[in-house]
């Protein structure tokens, strides 16, 4: 069964990323919270499809859905402020 | 026509379309209901197609806007998101002026 850990590993190997943090227990549904330079300048729709294509096939097999919340570093330190 | 040309067809000839798994009365997964609720909060008059209903819809859609899940939120043709992203429009208010605006 595909862990919270084991999805923050394939995003990470793929996509650069500032902070990651992955929740999820069963298997199939996730959570995430993604902070990442590659996502400056970018639309939400954007940033998403970045995660989506770090993940690769893997989207449309193991994973049923992975809830994101996507922010630049910037946005992120007035978020975590 | 092929998936992609109907999907084209029905973007572009309704204002606003949701690409969902059920319909609005029953949604079959809670990201659908999600963005049913939305919609509804929004008091926006849109188009539900049911991807469970069409194997060829629910492939050729995650194609048509390079989107990997379902739901799928077009408005005037163009991709607005998916449900992480139709809540924080919804609650920043973006997503209202931009359904006020395809009226």
């Amino acid at each position: 069964m595909l862990s919270a850990q084991q999805l923050e590993a394939y995003i990470t190997q793929n996509l650069a990323c500032e902070y990651i943090k992955v929740l999820g227990d069963d298997g199939t549904h996730f959570e995430s919270v993604i902070v990442s330079n590659d996502f400056v300048g970018k639309s939400m729709v954007q940033q998403h499809q970045l995660v989506y294509s770090a993940l690769g096939d893997r989207m449309r097999s193991e994973i049923h859905a992975l809830s994101m919340k996507t922010y630049t570093p910037e946005q992120w330190k007035k978020q975590s402020a | 026509m092929d998936a992609q040309a109907r999907i084209k067809e029905t973007v572009s000839t309704n204002p606003v379309v949701l690409y969902m798994k059920g319909n609005p009365k029953f949604p079959q997964c809670g990201f659908s209901n999600l963005a049913t609720q939305i919609l509804d909060a929004c008091q926006a008059k849109y188009v539900s197609v049911d991807v469970l209903q069409d194997q060829e819809v629910r492939e050729g859609i995650k194609q048509f806007a390079n989107w990997p899940t379902i739901p799928q939120l077009y408005i005037k043709g163009e991709f607005v998101g998916g449900s992480d992203i139709m809540r924080a429009m919804y609650e920043s208010g973006e997503l209202q002026v931009m359904l006020d605006a395809a009226k």
